[in-house]
């Protein structure tokens, strides 16, 4: 398919004007990862000390679980958000009626999704080593490819959104926030997924964050990075994204015939 | 002189939404450096038609041709030389007059975006705008933005769904003006639809008198309210709207 990466760039640029234009708008970027940061490295502490056996390694568990979980939630809202940006400011339109190809636009909001997860992780990545003495290098080689796992799964519950969205109109907004904890009690991000039912086991595996979380895990209690849970992790990455594609043209093939595209546009 | 194609065919254009049919079985042609008004009461199809052109919306039935193209088989190749500009969109109201219209230089790939960015605000007369936040502007000045978004590439057919509908007299006069000149200057080829007689009068060479989804009758102004026995458009407009019209049209 040819792909044109000037009008990702352009579209890109509406962006960054956003940012640079309203750096508040970065505040939740940092606000929200912040307070989760620190809510769950305290906790971590108090376990720490009231809590008995081998609890140190599981300080790094639950922080490395939190900032891992933010790498996957901020890539989601990039896409997601970017497109509710073109709703909100009814903006739509000028860009459906200007030459750009779908994979161009749904391209230029996963990389507007790359940058914020870029933000967010260096800060994460700074004050939970200053605060907490948590060195996310201490993933090792896993830490790179555990990071584009889940920046891909987060691109394409992304797309399952705005393809929501775009046919539910803006009552389904909220789903930009909310689809990412649908499935966070199954993602394993906390805790292993053998704590969960024998009859949600199977359907936590379908996810590609999980075999990611369980490998963090595996990875800080010492050992080698399994390269069998990022090989999954990939395979089941590469069903998602052809799933949430085909799903995503489905649905905008739908709202372009019943005109729902124009009302979501205008409204 | 004018190519032998014409810019944009419509054929046998039908358009149902559920149970009501907003287009039924619309054809028209649109010469080079040809403005056509479509004209009709609110509810007409007048939008749903443009919509259809733009590739916003599928066709129930019927083919659009753009520049001897298939719209649905050329888009992106189509969508490069036409531009639209309406009431009902806005540019991002977050940033400025500028960025905006960098934006869009930049996604129907201008060649010199700064030159041409500066050249449109002098003809629309709002460069003094340049450096204002677009939500901040009057609806005016918004559309005057719309609008030089709308030739920023110098498209070769322009789609204008009521674009003068919040302009002042004399803003009103010069934007049409300017689209009369760019039409015969450049050959470019206008898609009109309005509210406003004046707007109809002057700026479109043909007309298209939509009703219900069907024409009800086509040609210049003068001849479409000649037709119906009516001193002028608006009178004919009103005759159609009140339902007085109707079926002498239909017959
Ligand atoms: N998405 C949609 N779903 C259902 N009905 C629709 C939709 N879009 C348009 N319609 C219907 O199609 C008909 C034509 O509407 P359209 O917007 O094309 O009229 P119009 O001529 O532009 O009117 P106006 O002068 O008010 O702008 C109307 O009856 C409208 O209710
Ligand atoms: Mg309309």
């Amino acid at each position: 398919m040819p792909f044109s990466i000037n009008t990702v760039h352009a579209l890109v640029l509406r962006y960054l004007y956003l940012y640079t234009r309203h750096p508040v708008r970065l505040v939740e970027l940092v606000f929200w990862p912040l307070v989760d940061l620190l809510v769950w490295g305290f906790l971590t502490t108090y376990l720490q000390r009231h809590g008995a056996g081998d609890f140190p390694s599981s300080i790094s568990f639950l922080i490395g679980g939190m900032i891992l979980w933010d790498v996957l939630f901020r890539s989601q809202q990039g896409v997601a958000i970017s497109f509710l940006e073109d709703v909100w400011t009814r903006n739509l339109l000028n860009v459906f009626v200007a030459p750009v190809r779908t994979a161009e636009y749904v391209g230029a909001t996963c990389v507007v999704g790359l940058l914020r997860v870029g933000v967010t992780l260096v800060i994460l990545t700074l004050v939970a080593a200053l605060a907490y003495q948590f060195h996310l290098t201490s993933l090792g080689l896993g830490l790179l490819p555990f990071l584009g796992n889940l920046i891909l799964f987060g691109w394409f519950l992304g797309m399952i959104s705005t393809a929501l969205i775009m046919r539910y109109g803006q009552a389904a907004e909220s789903l930009a926030w909310a689809i990412p904890f649908f499935i966070q009690p199954l993602a394993a991000v906390f805790y292993p997924v053998s704590v969960l039912p024998s009859w949600l086991q199977p359907i936590a595996l379908t996810l590609p964050c999980t075999p990611i979380f369980e490998g963090m895990r595996t990875v800080l209690s010492g050992h080698p990075v399994p390269w069998a849970n990022v090989q999954s992790a990939l395979v089941l990455n590469l069903v998602w994204g052809t799933l949430a594609a085909l799903f995503f043209a489905a649905n905008l093939r739908y709202v372009r015939k019943s005109g729902l595209l124009v009302k979501v546009a205008t409204q | 002189m004018p190519g032998t194609t014409p810019i944009l065919e419509a054929d046998r254009l039908v358009k149902t939404f559920g149970t009501s049919t907003a287009l039924d079985g619309l054809s028209f042609t649109l010469a080079e450096s040809e403005s056509l008004g479509l004209l009709g009461v609110n509810g007409a199809g007048k939008t749903t038609a443009m919509n259809l052109l733009l590739g916003l919306t599928t066709p129930t039935s019927g083919t659009i041709r753009i520049f001897g193209l298939d719209l649905w088989k050329h888009r992106i190749e189509i969508l490069r030389q036409v531009n639209f500009s309406s009431a009902y969109t806005a540019l991002p109201s977050n940033l400025l007059v500028w960025q905006n219209l960098n934006v869009f230089a930049k996604l129907y790939g201008v060649a010199r975006p700064k030159q041409r960015i500066e050249e449109l605000l002098e003809l629309l007369d709002i460069t003094h705008l340049r450096k204002s936040v677009t939500g901040t502007l009057s609806a005016g000045e918004s559309t005057r933005v719309n609008l030089a978004k709308a030739l920023l590439n110098k498209p070769r057919l322009l789609l204008l769904d009521e674009p003068t509908a919040s302009l002042d007299p004399d803003i009103a006069d010069r934007v049409r003006k300017l689209l009369r000149k760019l039409q015969h200057e450049n050959g470019l080829s206008i898609l009109y639809t309005s509210h406003n007689m004046r707007d109809i009068h002057e700026v479109c060479d043909r007309l298209i008198f939509l009703h219900g989804g069907k024409v009800l009758a086509e040609g210049t102004p003068d001849h479409i309210a000649e037709k119906f026995n009516r001193s002028s458009l608006e009178d004919l407009f009103i005759g159609v709207a009140r339902g007085e019209v109707d079926a002498i049209g239909l017959k």
